[in-house]
């Protein structure tokens, strides 16, 4: 490729100062976190004696580990169920095509751009009806519905790259619809589901605003809804909050660290297919 | 590419035992969307046209909630707010990633490039909220901007970014910028990866500069990718939330009120239903009609 190297070091530099702006913003966080509790630090000044008993205060005052629990709690509950009814769905839709799939898919996609805005308020009053506000199905439920429009578009767009050879094969061998789904389809689909998995519990994980309004009690909510909660509890002390922060979004940060290819790889056809 | 059946497979069409087979196999999955998010849809839009507090009796008003809307200065702001974060959550990314990604796309192989491509997703990782506490804290009195300004002899414009009438909404918009640049960044570079390098080497033998270069052969063939982040970045302006309850709260006065924001508190503090369904039925159209001519414009059939 001919590109010349005035070009090439602009690039480079121009890529530097674009990660530079991205990471300050944690590197502050970060230093901030290890000030004295209660002080006002200057921007990113280091301490002069890191208070490292910040993180160990604030993971209990948060109680943590409970925190912990309760998003692990609702990510299991709406990631394996959506993940099993996406691809059920998507198999029906792409490779099935029952007589009406085209109109049934539509509906679905239809849903794809709503703002969750859009339906919080009859939800609110839906989820105390059925008596579960201030529960984790309260979170749980609604976000399988909520996400079930892109997990079905994901699983389709798996779906109709299939051949239909393979289940004509299955088919001759005697397999029911069932069993080609079970024991051809979906372990074919391994890639599209892990990359599915992926994005779903991110989306989980990181839910705001179903957390807040349908569940009052922080250590039932998920981890971002959490520390809405606490910005109110250790609004003044910005050490704190800063620590508390750092602890709240550390562990999506290390899942992201550990499998990033798998991440970066999903969340850039992720936002394609959405 | 799914091949549509038609001729090449005549089977299909005439109706094989347990064609509806399918439906039992979507259904789970459609009484999920449909109890959790076709049902509520369609509740907010019948309670958009009642005055109801949530508890007591609720009155039909007709239209009434959406002439309020529209002729409530305060009301019709919110939707105005909205529109000039797309500014910010939108154009500002989509046009700072297509400059950088374009800069760059020389060394998109490289080592560097490969760090950037976990660094520059890190904003797409965290909850939005955490990205809400980090910059309100860098953007307060004592916080790493005003130091910055301070530093370099402008302490003069120096301020509570997120505190000041005629600032805030701007930084809320800065905080939307920040976390949506890298992944615009990314999406376009992957974009140009699928470019044959072929067509850069002819323009370069033909003279062409880097500018000419960027216009003639970058641009068009990122048609789909630009549409993606676009869609991308509207959405997430118009229904921004996170960011804007945890960095300012609508405040100060009303100068940060966004639809999802003033949806929530007309629905649960001021327990306005009518009035918090009608927004929401605004919002809805109003992604609707901005993000569907985006999906015209770039999906030239061939998906």
């Amino acid at each position: 490729m001919i590109v010349n190297r005035r070009e090439t070091l602009i690039g480079r530099t121009l890529l530097v100062l674009l990660m530079v702006i991205t990471v300050v913003p944690f590197i502050s966080l970060f230093v901030t976190a290890l000030h004295p509790s209660g002080t006002y630090p200057d921007g990113l000044s280091w301490p002069d004696s890191p208070q490292w008993g910040n993180f160990a205060d604030a993971f209990r005052s948060a109680r943590m580990g409970e925190l912990l629990l309760s998003s692990a709690l609702i990510v299991a509950g709406v990631v394996p169920v959506s993940l099993l009814l996406g691809t059920m769905a998507g198999f029906a839709f792409g490779h099935l095509r029952m007589p009406g799939h085209r109109i049934g898919f539509l509906i679905f996609v239809l849903g794809l751009t709503l703002p969750f805005e859009g339906i919080i308020t009859p939800l609110y009053y839906q989820i105390r009806d059925m008596g579960l506000l201030n529960t984790r199905w309260a979170i749980i439920l609604p976000l399988i519905g909520l996400f079930m429009p892109f997990s079905v578009l994901w699983m389709r767009a798996h779906f109709v790259t299939m051949p239909e050879d393979l289940s004509e094969a299955a088919r001759l061998d005697g397999a029911g619809t069932w069993q080609l789904f079970r024991h051809v389809h979906v372990p074919l689909a391994r890639p599209a589901l892990s990359s599915l998995a992926i994005l779903l519990f991110l989306w989980t994980w990181n839910q705001f605003l179903l957390a807040i309004v349908l569940v009052d009690d922080p250590a039932k909510r998920t981890m971002a809804g959490a520390l809405g909660a606490f910005q109110g509890q250790w609004g003044t002390d910005i050490p704190l909050l800063c620590a508390g922060s750092l602890l709240i979004l550390a562990p999506t940060l290390a899942v992201f660290l550990i499998f990033q290819r798998r991440f970066v790889a999903a969340l850039l056809q992720g936002s394609l297919k959405g | 590419m799914a091949t549509r059946t038609g001729s090449a497979r005549p089977g299909r069409r005439t109706r094989r035992p347990g064609a509806w087979l399918g439906w039992l196999f979507a259904a789970p999955a459609a009484i999920m969307y449909a109890v959790f998010v076709l049902r509520p849809l369609l509740l907010t839009v019948q309670y958009s046209f009642y005055d109801w507090n949530g508890i007591g009796a609720s009155t039909w008003v007709g239209l009434q909630n959406y002439t309020r809307l529209f002729t409530e200065p305060e009301q019709l702001a919110t939707i105005l707010h909205a529109f000039e974060l797309i500014l910010f959550f939108s154009l500002i990314p989509v046009t700072l990633g297509l400059f950088v990604a374009a800069t760059i796309r020389g060394i998109a192989t490289s080592r560097l490039a490969l760090v950037a491509r976990t660094v520059l997703f890190l904003p797409q990782v965290i909850p939005l909220v955490a990205a809400g506490i980090m910059w309100t804290w860098l953007l307060s009195t004592t916080g790493l901007a005003n130091e910055l300004l301070s530093a370099v002899g402008l302490q003069g414009v120096t301020r509570a970014w997120l505190g000041d009438f005629s600032t805030a909404l701007p930084a809320v918009g800065v905080i939307g910028a920040w976390v949506l640049v890298g992944l615009c960044t990314l999406l376009l570079l992957a974009g140009m990866s699928k470019i044959d390098p072929a067509l850069y080497e002819s323009a370069r033998l033909d003279g062409a500069g880097p500018i000419r270069e960027f216009f003639a052969i970058t641009l068009p063939s990122l048609r789909q990718e630009i549409g993606v982040c676009v869609t991308v970045t509207v959405i997430a302006a118009l229904a921004s939330f996170d960011i804007v309850y945890i960095a300012t709260q609508g405040g100060p006065g009303n100068s940060t009120m966004v639809p999802g924001l003033e949806i929530f508190y007309l629905a649960f503090s001021e327990r306005e239903v009518g009035q918090a369904s009608a927004l929401a039925v605004v919002l809805v159209l109003l992604v609707l009609v901005c993000v569907l001519p985006i999906q015209r414009f770039t999906r030239d059939g061939n998906r």
